[in-house]
């Protein structure tokens, strides 16, 4: 029987498989950021350990970095304690840092893909949820807690439990104005947070096949928040012109046998995967969550739901204590939701592309009053490409605040957050309680559908401005 | 990592689905640089409510702690265990475990037990009732045991076996030294490497 292209990946990097063991798989590629790695460090200077591969590891700062006065002392003593902490860690261990002020520092999950490091059937780990992103390569990519670390960095392999494989099979084509972050999640919505448990997903049809990998990438980031334990794209002609002349890609023999290989890296026509979902495009809308996990989500066409309209009795006491928390209604319209602040960037939604769509929406135009628009760059890269566009222009004269690139206003470990009461419309990944700061209410959004909510000052689709362009038919 | 054979305690009934891990530990409580001192972080937000079963003074003390289904989704922090288990708990019950949370879990000899739903209700209706009740989790024979209750739980003979002797993960992987460096050494060239060129 045929393989899935997650197993195929998976079978590459057995470096020992036992009868009654876990498989012991090597890791290709180690990404550290300083929130849970200093643990991690602690447990090989306890053990007298090192850093089994350095050559395959590679630090930034994100979480904790300010996205305003980098050049000044960090302002929060904690937070400065933490980033000397990974400073200090990688000098001693001797692995590469790309700190706060160095060009190629920014959201982990954004800087491994711009250096041309995540490739195509390569094994990623970070401790970081989020590593789920890099799958849109055609890598097997998980988020590994601080322990996994420290015995990645110890040994530079995981035993890791076998899985199952889902297949998110996407036809059609996504309407205009409709996009990757839409898609992904309203296939969270349909599949629940707990729905892919134990599966790695592949993201398949033609829908996917059209995608940039930028936009590949936002699926895959959010497969952990379908409960995933990784989600995969298999690379085509646009993983590898995206990849080809970047720092780390490889040249010459070696690019020639990479993809050559590539090229075997999709599931074999006779491999039966042990789930499969179907989702048809055409009929996907704009889409928003109104709750407190991201299952929780509808077309930004709707109205939010009634409790009582579940069948389940813990989805329905969870809806309560949604709409309890984010103050919202039953039967209130989606788009009549008011919001004081609106948050573009994330490992999710903070890459060139999803700059661009924002700014084209908000150009020319000026973001409603009362309402404050934080524009974070993924990385310093993406914020450079950015500025040679003029896009950082675009944004400020639209009213909007452009910033230094970090992890930011997606969880508040900085000092951008929400104010208790606060709502904001946020293209980031998770519209926990408490999430983007104490009390703060987070509806996720894709970044066209946070630029319009900023001029409207309530949750909108470009469609919803008055002035909006008219579509020309396609 | 501390073995775990059996334990008996009292429960904290946590009826909640969908609890992640923001609510467990929230951010910023992520700035530390040590495994301990989360205890005061855990279900932070939540605690602020008088009414939150953490803060009745009949739980004080409890080790076990029964919860709604999809626990610890999200982020992969290892210090919602931490936190946990800083707090006092040795075990968690759930029908459903987030899979990144319960490999922090079991690496760090914090038991989580996947009960069937109609399990977890009974002991929510029991420990409800009877604060004093104590749950019985019992690694050796795989079964969680109360008053009226009697119940196997699945764990692959791996982990168990890794628990039960408080084993660690990185001295058994280190005993494979040869098999890493026989797969090292037909990598493939093409292979990514963070050395700048």
């Amino acid at each position: 029987m045929g393989r899935t292209l997650a197993e195929k990946v998976w079978d590459d990097h057995v470096v020992r498989r036992a009868e009654g063991e876990p498989d012991l798989l090597f890791i290709d590629l180690h990404l550290l950021h300083e929130v849970t790695s200093p643990q991690a460090f602690d447990g090989l200077r306890m053990n007298g350990r090192q850093v089994r591969r350095t050559d395959l590891t590679i630090a930034t700062e994100d979480h904790n970095t300010p996205t305003l006065d980098i050049d000044k002392p960090i302002a929060d003593p904690v937070s400065r304690t933490q980033l000397e902490t990974l400073r200090k860690n990688c000098a001693e261990f001797g692995v590469r840092l790309h700190p706060l002020g160095d060009v190629d520092q920014g959201v982990v999950h954004v800087v491994g893909p711009q250096l041309g490091l995540t490739q195509p059937g390569t094994t990623v780990v970070c401790g970081d949820s989020h590593t789920s992103t890099h799958g849109a390569f055609g890598a097997l990519a998980f988020g590994i807690g601080t322990s996994q670390v420290e015995h990645v960095l110890a040994t530079q392999t995981l035993p890791m439990a076998p899985f199952r494989t889902m297949a998110v099979t996407v036809d059609g084509e996504l309407p205009e104005g409709v996009t990757a972050k839409d898609l992904i999640l309203a296939v969270i919505a349909q599949i629940g947070t707990g729905g892919g448990q134990g599966y790695v997903i592949e993201y398949r049809g033609s829908a996917i096949e059209k995608l940039s990998m930028e936009s590949r990438m936002t699926i895959c980031n959010m497969s952990i928040e379908a409960g995933a334990r990784a989600g995969m794209i298999a690379p085509d002609q646009i993983t590898f012109d995206y990849l080809e002349g970047r720092d780390h890609a490889p040249t010459g023999a070696d690019w020639d046998e990479a993809l050559a290989y590539w090229k075997t890296l999709r599931t074999d026509e006779d491999a039966v995967f042990d789930h499969e979902v179907r989702i048809d495009a055409d009929a996907l809308t704009p889409f928003v969550t109104w709750g407190t996990n991201p299952g929780q989500g509808a077309p930004l066409s709707a109205s939010v739901p009634d409790p009582a309209s579940f069948a389940d009795p813990g989805d329905r006491l969870s809806a309560e204590k949604a709409l309890e928390y984010m103050g919202l209604t039953a039967g209130q319209p989606l788009r009549e939701v008011a919001v004081d602040t609106v948050f573009v960037g994330s490992c999710t939604n903070g890459r060139i592309e999803d700059l661009r769509a924002a700014a084209s929406v908000v150009q020319g135009r000026k973001i409603a009053d009362g309402v404050r628009m934080l524009v974070v760059p993924g990385s310093v890269r993406v914020a450079l490409q950015a500025v040679d566009e003029g896009l950082d222009k675009v944004f400020t004269a639209a009213g909007a605040e452009w910033r230094h690139a970090g992890c930011s206003m997606c969880l508040g470990m900085n000092p951008d957050q929400l104010a208790p009461g606060e709502r904001s419309a946020s293209t980031s990944n998770r519209n926990f309680e408490g999430r983007q700061g104490k009390g703060g209410r987070t509806h996720l959004v894709s970044p066209q559908v946070a630029a319009a909510t900023a001029v409207l000052g309530r949750l909108a689709s470009p469609a919803d401005l008055s002035d909006a362009p008219v579509l020309t038919e396609v | 990592m501390e073995a775990f054979t059996t334990h008996t305690g009292r429960a904290v009934p946590l009826r909640r689905g969908n609890v992640d891990t923001d609510q467990i530990i929230p951010a910023h409580w992520l700035k530390k640089v040590t495994r301990n001192g989360f205890e005061d972080g855990l279900f932070e937000a939540w605690r602020k409510d008088e009414s939150f079963v953490l803060n009745a003074p009949e739980r004080k003390g409890a080790t076990v702690l029964v919860a709604g289904p999809d626990f610890g989704t999200g982020s992969s922090r290892e210090h919602a265990v931490w936190a946990l288990q800083n707090y006092g708990f040795k075990t968690v019950l759930s029908s459903r475990f987030a899979d990144i949370f319960r490999g922090n879990s079991l690496k760090n000899g914090l038991l989580t037990v996947v009960l069937p739903q109609e399990v977890i209700e009974q002991l929510w209706k029991l420990t409800e009732a009877d604060p004093t009740a104590e749950v019985t989790v019992d690694l050796v024979a795989r079964e969680v045991r109360a008053e009226g209750v009697t119940a196997p739980f699945e764990l692959d003979d791996n982990a168990r076996w890794r628990l039960l002797e408080g084993l660690d993960d990185i001295s058994l992987t280190l005993g494979n030294e040869a098999d890493i460096a026989a797969f090292e050494s037909r990598r493939p060239s093409h292979k990514p490497s963070t050395v700048r060129a």
